[in-house]
C-alpha cells in the first residue's frame, strides 16, 4: 500500500485498524543471493539498493535482535556532509542528496529536518581547521559557510559567547543542508520498502558462522539454522570484529561505547545543531522537544552498550558553559550504543580476502548520516563484485598500503 | 565508572587512568623484514575480543605506572590486574561473554 493522505483518510474510515504489516516475517529459505548481515539502517539500505538500482531481490536481511535495536536508533540523528577530504566529502554528500530525496523514494516519513548544523570552533587551532575545511568544502560543492561569533550568536542566540567563558566561541562552521532525521524511519522505511521489492527481513536470526569452500564464501550459520548464500555482506557496526572473525578476518576495529542522552521535553529554543569536538558536545531539540545530547566515546574497548558516567558528566559541564540557559534541565534518561572505530576515521566498505564476501563497518560516531550512500555504494560493490568509485579509497587495504583517510579532525568526536 | 585497582597504588576510580587499548602487541623486531601485510597487521589489526580481553592501562593521575588488566568486555567485569612484562594469567573465561 502507498501511503498518502488518501490512504489515512481511507484508513480513517475503518478506526485505523486495517493497516497491513509494514514488511513481511517469512520463514527463511535455503538459499539466496546475497545475504546481509545485520539489520540496522546500513544494512537495510544495502538491501533495498541492491533490489532497486540492480535487480538482486532474492535477498535476505538477518538481523539477531530486532531492527533498529542497535546504533541505528541509538544515535543522535545528525546529518551533514562537510568532511575535510575528497574521498569523505564525495561519498557523505552522495549520502545528503540521497537523504534530500528518500522520504519520496521510499515512500516513508524520515522527517529530515535541514536547520542547519554549526561546528563551534574554541583556539586558533579550531579556527584553522575550520576556515580551511570551509573552503575545502566549497571547493567540493558542498555548501559552507564561517561564522564569526556574532554570526554564531545571530544563528543560534541561546549560545554563550562571553569572552570569559572556559572554551570561547571564536566562530563556527556552518552547513546550512545539515540537520537531522528520524532514526527509526530509516530503519522502517528502508526495511518496508525493500520487503516491498522481494527482499526477506529475518529478524532474530543471529549468525553464528560463515561457511567457506576453499576461500569462497557458501552460506551461513544461524540460530536459525544453516541458510546457503552466493555472497554475504556483513553490516554488523560495533560487531564487525566479532562477525568477520567468524570468516578468520582480522579488522583494523575497536568497539567502544558510545553515550547520548535526552531532557525533559522543554519549549523549542534551539532551531539548529550546535556541536564541539573540543568539548564533546552536540546538541539539538527534537520534535517532542527534548534536548537531545551526545557525548565522546568512552576509552575502553567495550560492547555492553553502556559507559562510564563521568563522561557524561564532563559532556553535560561543556554543555552548560556553551548554554547556561539549560542549568536547571533535568535529564531523562541516558544510553549507549556500540561504536566500530577505525584508526583513521573513517569507514571501510570492501570486498575482503574471502570470495563472495564482503564488509562495511568502521563508521565509530558518525554513521548515521551516511546510512543512504553507504547502502548504495555497498550495493554496487556487491552486485558488481568490485567498488564504485566512491567507495573504492574506502578498502581494506588501505590499511597496507597506506592511503589511509584521516577524518580525526571532521569526525573525532563529532557527528 | 570502573573501579580499577593500580598494583602499586591499590583501588582508585577510572578517572584517574588512561587506557592504552589491547595488551601484549610486540613490536616486531626488525620491521624492515616484514611484508607490507605484516606490518600493517601489528599496526592496525586488533583483537576487539567479545568478553575476556587483555588490556593495559596506565594510572596517569596517579603512580604513571603501566600494566595490564583482564576484563569482561561485555560485563566490565575485572577479573586480574598484573604488570607490564607478565604473561596473561590463564583464566576460565571471565564471566559470561
Ligand atoms: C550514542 C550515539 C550517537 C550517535 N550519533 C550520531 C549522529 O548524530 N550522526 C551520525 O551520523 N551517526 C551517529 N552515530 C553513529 C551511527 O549510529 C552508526 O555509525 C550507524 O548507525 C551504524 O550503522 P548501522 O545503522 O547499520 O548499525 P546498527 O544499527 O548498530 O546495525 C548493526 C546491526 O547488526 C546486528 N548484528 C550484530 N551481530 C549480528 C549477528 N551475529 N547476526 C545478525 N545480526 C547481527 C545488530 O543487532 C545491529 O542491529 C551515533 C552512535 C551512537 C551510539
Ligand atoms: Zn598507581
Amino acid at each position: 500500500m502507498k501511503y498518502s493522505i488518501f490512504s489515512i483518510a481511507r484508513n480513517a474510515l475503518t478506526h485505523h485498524k486495517n493497516w497491513p504489516q509494514q514488511w513481511r516475517s517469512p520463514e527463511p529459505k535455503p538459499e539466496y543471493d546475497v545475504i546481509v548481515i545485520g539489520g540496522g539502517g546500513h544494512g537495510l539500505a544495502t538491501a533495498y539498493y541492491l533490489a532497486k538500482e540492480h535487480g538482486i531481490t532474492n535477498v535476505a536481511v538477518l538481523e539477531k535482535g530486532w531492527l533498529g535495536g542497535g546504533n541505528t536508533a541509538r544515535n543522535t540523528t545528525i546529518v551533514r556532509s562537510n568532511y575535510l577530504w575528497d574521498e569523505s566529502a564525495a561519498i557523505y554528500d552522495k549520502s545528503l542528496q540521497l537523504w534530500e530525496g528518500l522520504s519520496q523514494d521510499i515512500n516513508y516519513n524520515v522527517m529530515l529536518s535541514q536547520r542547519g548544523v554549526l561546528n563551534l570552533a574554541h583556539n586558533l587551532g579550531d579556527v584553522r581547521e575550520g576556515v580551511r575545511r570551509v573552503n575545502a568544502n566549497r571547493l567540493n560543492g558542498v555548501d559552507a559557510e564561517w561564522l564569526d561569533a556574532d554570526g554564531v550568536k545571530e544563528f543560534c542566540p541561546i549560545i554563550n559567547i562571553s569572552k570569559e567563558a572556559r572554551h570561547p566561541v571564536l566562530g563556527a562552521t556552518l552547513q546550512r543542508r545539515g540537520g537531522v532525521a528520524r532514526h527509526d524511519s530509516v530503519a522502517w522505511g528502508y526495511a518496508r520498502a525493500a520487503d516491498a521489492r522481494g527482499v526477506d527481513i529475518l529478524q532474530n536470526c543471529e549468525v553464528t558462522g560463515i561457511l567457506r569452500d576453499g576461500g569462497k564464501v557458501t552460506g551461513v550459520q544461524t540460530s536459525r539454522g544453516t541458510i546457503k548464500a552466493k555472497k554475504v555482506a556483513i553490516v554488523t557496526a560495533g560487531h564487525s570484529s566479532v562477525v568477520a572473525a567468524m570468516a578468520d578476518i582480522r579488522m583494523p576495529v575497536e568497539s567502544h561505547p558510545l553515550q547520548a542522552l535526552v531532557s525533559e521535553p522543554i519549549k523549542p529554543v534551539i532551531d539548529c545543531v550546535v556541536m564541539s569536538g573540543a568539548v564533546h558536545v552536540y546538541v539539538s531539540q527534537s520534535d517532542k522537544g527534548e534536548l537531545v545530547m551526545g557525548a565522546g566515546v568512552d576509552s575502553y574497548n567495550s560492547y555492553g552498550q553502556r559507559g562510564s558516567f563521568h563522561v557524561i558528566e564532563h559532556q553535560l559541564g561543556a554543555c552548560l558553559e556553551l548554554f547556561p540557559i539549560f542549568s536547571r534541565v533535568r535529564m531523562m534518561r541516558s544510553w549507549g550504543g556500540i561504536v566500530d572505530v577505525c584508526p583513521d576515521a573513517s569507514p571501510i566498505i570492501s570486498k575482503t580476502p574471502v570470495d563472495g564476501l564482503y564488509v562495511n563497518c568502521g563508521w565509530g560516531t558518525g554513521g548515521f548520516k551516511a546510512t543512504p550512500g553507504s547502502g548504495w555504494a555497498f550495493a554496487h560493490t556487491i552486485a558488481r563484485d568490485e567498488p564504485h568509485k566512491l567507495n573504492a579509497p574506502f578498502s581494506l587495504d588501505r590499511f597496507t598500503t597506506g592511503a589511509l583517510i584521516d577524518e580525526h579532525g571532521a569526525a573525532a568526536v563529532a557527528h | 565508572m570502573l573501579n580499577i585497582e593500580c598494583p602499586w597504588c591499590g583501588e582508585r576510580h577510572e578517572t584517574e587512568f588512561h587506557y592504552g587499548g589491547e595488551a601484549h602487541i610486540a613490536r616486531p623486531e626488525s620491521p624492515e623484514a616484514l611484508s607490507d601485510e605484516e606490518w600493517a597487521d601489528f599496526l592496525f589489526m586488533r583483537k576487539n575480543s567479545k568478553g575476556l580481553f587483555f588490556e593495559r592501562w596506565c594510572h596517569s593521575n596517579g603512580c604513571r605506572r603501566w600494566f595490564n588488566v583482564a576484563r569482561n568486555t561485555v560485563t566490565h567485569e575485572i577479573v586480574a590486574v598484573y604488570k607490564m612484562g607478565e604473561k596473561p594469567p590463564s583464566l576460565v573465561k571471565g564471566g559470561k561473554s
